[in-house]
């Protein structure tokens, strides 16, 4: 069937099978291999993207259910300024290590940031608790997020 | 990879497009919303519907609302959604309890109440949350409207009495001023089913709201019928609101569970938490019942 998904702000139009997967649709169909795929079992949170504004396991939303909504990948946080708060984050606290489940941390903590300007370290645990970092690198991950959300209410003030 | 076989699909837009389309596809269809559930069972081809129903666009069943005395809840309502409720902080703590410690929070981004209740694992929390609370629901077919307990819902395992061509529409909860509830849950780790949980709701009397006028307990993956601890619930009516009369309720419901043993636990550890945990959701709820703990 016919699907048009808006993702990253940009408008997609394919014939997809209904039992397509979201995460395969933005991968295989659209190449945004950004979004990286896992356990296949809603666990380990890699897939995650964002829904009209909210974070889901795209392993675990069929693409047809996107039909018509709002789809937000790793490759569209960049701004037009450069790397978003989150990124530059993840940059200067050394939040990744292999990579891998990278991508849906930073959606995560990008919707964290938007509904929670000012997360305490409890916070953003619970927000990153659906996701595994293979390399159990949660400390940087969590200093990651701090430091966007520290540097972000600077960029506000500024 | 892990594809599911394929199958028909369409979107309703409202609760009688729904049935219209559940009537036409047969029995095999299947309503889908959150499906954290059902897409993982069609992937490893446990469950094979031939059409499915996506009903997240219904906005009529998302909602959380008071109508007269009870608390309602949309079929479709997210997880994340009830968690975050005022008017569940305000009159039924449990479910914000349960909800806490169901999946994740992405999951609980995506997952329905609604459908949480349909799957009907026997190690479901809101399963038991409700239970403890005596929440119906309503079930809506070609014919009409019906209300069911929730002591009558669940058949077994995994099975409900939503029949072919019918839609969970609405929990009813009754709302009872003056009382106070909890939920508990033992998992091995954060996200995980439960290897038991235990939910309570007491209500006090007496000058010094020292007697406990009724109580509901709900106990999940320890093989309580219906969810319920139905004799342990009828001790402690009249009883003192005391750690003693909290013991003993957990003794009988404990002796009333019938758990299986599994890769959570044996028979004896879990039997021993469906104790222990309706000793403390007791001793929780009576505590907020008494205002006495924030």
């Amino acid at each position: 069937m016919q699907i048009t998904v808006t993702v990253n702000g940009e408008s997609h139009t394919r014939d997809v099978e209904p039992r397509l997967l979201l995460v395969h649709f933005l991968r295989n169909e659209l190449g945004l291999t950004g979004t990286h795929w896992g356990c296949d079992t809603s666990n380990c949170g890699v897939c995650t993207v964002s829904l009209d504004g909210v974070p889901v396991k795209s392993c675990t939303v069929l693409a047809v259910m996107a039909d018509g909504k709002q789809v937000g990948t790793v490759e569209g946080l960049e701004r037009a300024d450069g790397l978003d708060p989150v990124q530059q984050g993840f940059v200067q606290c050394h939040g990744l290590q292999c990579g891998f489940c990278t991508p849906g941390m930073l959606i995560t903590a990008r919707a964290l940031l938007n509904k929670n300007p000012d997360p305490s370290e409890t916070e953003i645990r619970e927000a990153i608790s659906g996701q595994l970092c293979r390399c159990t690198g949660y400390e940087n991950i969590v200093r990651s997020v701090r430091w966007a959300a520290e540097n972000e209410a600077k960029e506000v003030t500024a | 990879m892990q594809v599911p076989a394929a199958f028909e699909y369409a979107k309703a837009t409202s609760v009688g497009q729904t049935l219209e389309l559940l009537a036409q596809w047969g029995e095999d269809a299947r309503v889908i919303a959150g499906g954290h559930s059902l897409i993982p069972m069609m992937k490893l081809r446990l469950a094979r519907p031939t059409a499915l129903i996506d009903i997240n666009d219904v906005a009529e069943l998302s909602y959380i609302r008071v109508d007269g005395t009870d608390l309602c809840i949309g079929a479709l309502t997210r997880h994340a959604e009830l968690l975050a409720s005022p008017l569940v902080e305000e009159h039924y703590r449990i479910f914000a309890d349960a909800e806490k410690v169901i999946a994740d929070p992405l999951v609980r981004n995506r997952g329905t109440i609604g459908g949480s209740l349909c799957q009907a694992d026997p190690a479901e929390d809101l399963s038991a949350a409700f239970a403890a609370v005596d929440a119906s629901v309503v079930i809506r077919g070609a014919q009409g409207s019906r209300t069911v307990s929730l002591t009558e819902f669940h058949v077994g395992p995994y099975e409900t009495v939503v029949e072919a061509g019918e839609l969970l529409t609405e929990i009813r909860v009754p709302i009872r001023p003056g009382g106070g509830s909890a939920y508990l849950k033992v998992e091995r780790r954060v996200g995980d089913w439960a290897v038991a949980a235990a939910g309570a709701a007491i209500w006090l009397d007496g000058s010094n709201g020292d007697v406990i006028k009724r109580a509901g307990i709900g106990l999940a993956a320890v093989g309580a019928e219906h969810f319920r601890a139905t004799e342990a619930e009828a001790f402690l009516v009249g009883k003192p609101a005391t750690d003693a009369s909290f013991a003993e309720a957990g003794r009988i419901a404990a002796e009333h569970s019938n758990p299986v043993a599994d890769q959570r636990g044996p028979v004896d550890y879990k039997r021993h938490l469906a104790g222990e945990l309706t000793a403390r959701a007791l001793r929780a709820a009576t505590a907020r019942a008494r205002g006495q703990e924030a």
